[in-house]
């Protein structure tokens, strides 16, 4: 009886604090979703499922998740192969080792959407210098965030120039931890360096790998600060993320009710589809 | 062939060195520009290309109408981050010390699935809450305060202080509070004269990683406040507009990200040892 009381005391606070920020509020969510609350009526009615009827119908939504689904997917798999090239040239030897590997971590300890800002500026098309860089190399400027393709495109980019330090520094975390001997094993065996990385390296770092990407696909599900500082959302709806679209119709809008449903299909789809991806890459590895 | 290696390797962590420290030395270039410098297309080098100024840093200090007032802004982002991050620290130490050292259970929830649920959370988009969020602190009068900042921020951090502590007490043998229950002391004994002095490592990573996400969030302190508080990422975004003067907008988002990019230096070799690794198998 006295071991309960003790055990008790470690977890209870923090777990009823949690609970209490976090769960009762989503509650709430879910009760409002079935209500109209707008700027014109705010409060509880009920409004049965009209809510999620109409955002069956809401091209704009699905149109924003696929969008999403894009942008995530695309930028973190290029945060994953970037972020392990680096790791490998790191890894071992390198002259100023220690102010290589700070300066490959710094830009995850930056606020996003300040440096987005700062991005913003570079982008910019006749005053900043990313046409400058681009003319160097003898191409056209480029409309950065003007036009659609182009415009995610730069999303994508201050995405993985903020991120791929987070995946830079778990692989580098695992390559650090690896065992020796299967390396003495393929070098007795006379191994190269590409067939070792294929056979030793990557198998082993697999489990880590798939910690860090999915990791990095939750934080990239939630995409939004980016795109509201770059392009908010333009031009037309063509960056408009998932989180943006149910932030334009709850904040701006103050369509409370239908914003409410928004989130919590959102919401639902992000935890279901993470959840298959995680099973995908897990039963790929317990298979090999 | 290992010249060629060598050659490629380091041409290569040359251009992502370039890559990363573009938004930086651009950032710090236009810090000291006027409108000259600005309008007439991307300049680079100071006296040669232009004449450089202090104007944009000295709006930052400048007080009254004319500057722009960076200065509460940074007082109230570092109050709300440290007080949330503190009050995670605490309370996740011990949620997780529970969780790895005590069996839990009720009904079909194991210690597992509680942990679970404390990691969970980061799966929610910021925007589920934001609505339920504002309600609540309309409801408790603490919308647009420092206070409820901290109420919404502690809800954010408190599941990576204890993700990265439970982690960290599982690699911790349990022989260590044996002895010292043996010693005499409770459990709440053996946990504050022994365990803790002994988690300083692990307390540090989680407390840089709440500073981090503390910090560095822009949503709720976006969604949350208005007038009366603002935090840092709020202020600066509010520059960015067209005519916003490029100058004063580099200058005060170089102050705004100094703080942490100065402690990178200082924790390298605690976030590139091993230690990491095992936190996310």
């Amino acid at each position: 009886m006295l071991k309960l009381k003790y055990k008790h005391f470690f977890l209870l606070p923090g777990l009823i604090v949690l609970v209490a920020i976090i769960i009762f509020p989503l509650l709430f969510t879910v009760r409002v979703s079935f209500s109209s609350w707008d700027v014109v009526k705010p409060g509880l009615d009920w409004l049965g499922g009209k809510n999620y009827v109409r955002l069956f119908h809401d091209l704009r939504f699905w149109e924003a998740l696929s969008r999403l689904s894009m942008m995530a997917v695309g930028s973190v798999l290029i945060q994953y192969m970037l972020g392990f090239a680096l790791a490998l040239l790191v890894w071992r030897d390198v002259i100023l080792k220690r102010f290589v590997r700070v300066l490959f971590l710094v830009p995850m300890m930056t606020t996003p959407v300040i440096m987005s800002v700062i991005w913003r500026t570079i982008l910019h098309e006749s005053l900043g210098p990313a046409n400058d860089i681009v003319r160097l190399f003898g191409f056209e400027p480029l409309t950065w965030l003007s036009t659609g393709g182009m415009s995610m495109i730069s999303v994508i980019l201050v995405e993985v120039w903020q991120w791929t330090p987070f995946m830079f520094l778990l692989l580098l975390a695992g390559l650090l931890s690896l065992p020796n001997e299967p390396y003495m094993a393929a070098a007795i065996d006379g191994a190269g360096p590409v067939r070792t990385f294929f056979s030793v390296t990557f198998p082993l770092m697999a489990p880590i790998s798939i910690g860090a990407i999915l990791i990095r696909l939750i934080e990239a599900s939630k995409l939004m600060e980016t795109v509201y500082v770059l392009t908010s959302g333009g031009p037309g709806t063509a960056t408009e993320t998932s989180s943006y679209y149910i932030y334009i119709r709850g904040l701006r809008d103050y369509q409370i009710g239908y914003a409410a449903s928004l989130s919590l299909i959102y919401l639902v789809i992000m935890i279901i589809s993470l959840t298959i991806i995680a099973k995908v890459l897990t039963y790929k590895i317990a298979r090999d | 062939m290992k010249t060629t290696y060598l050659l490629f390797k380091y041409l290569a962590i040359l251009l992502w060195s370039s890559f990363v420290a573009l938004p930086f030395l651009w950032a710090l270039t236009t810090s000291f520009k006027t409108a000259n410098g600005v309008t007439g297309g991307a300049t680079y080098i100071p006296w040669l290309q232009y004449k450089p100024s202090l104007e944009g840093w000295k709006v930052l200090v400048r007080t009254g109408g004319q500057g722009i007032d960076i200065v509460a802004p940074y007082i109230s982002s570092a109050v709300v981050t440290l007080s949330a991050s503190l009050i995670s620290l605490a309370l996740g130490t011990l949620a997780a010390y529970g969780l790895s050292r005590f069996r839990f259970r009720l009904g079909f929830v194991k210690n597992s699935d509680i942990t679970f649920f404390f990691i969970s959370q980061r799966i929610m988009p910021p925007i589920v809450l934001a609505i339920p969020f504002f309600l609540m602190l309309q409801f408790l009068g603490l919308l647009d305060s420092i206070a409820g900042l901290i109420l919404v921020y502690v809800a954010l951090l408190l599941p990576i202080a204890t993700w990265v502590m439970v982690d960290f007490f599982n690699n911790v043998p349990p022989q260590v509070d044996e002895m010292a229950m043996i010693d005499g002391c409770n459990p709440i004994g053996a946990f504050v004269r022994v365990i803790l002095p002994n988690s300083l490592p692990g307390i540090a990573v989680a407390g840089l990683f709440c500073l981090i996400f503390g910090w560095n969030d822009f949503f709720f302190a976006f969604t949350l406040t208005f007038t009366k508080t603002q935090l840092l990422p709020v202020a600066v975004v509010a520059l960015n507009s067209s005519v916003t003067p490029w100058w004063s907008l580099s200058a005060s988002a170089l102050v705004s990200v100094a703080p942490l990019v100065i402690i990178a230096f200082f924790v390298e070799r605690f976030l590139s040892s091993g230690n990491m690794a095992g936190a996310i198998r």
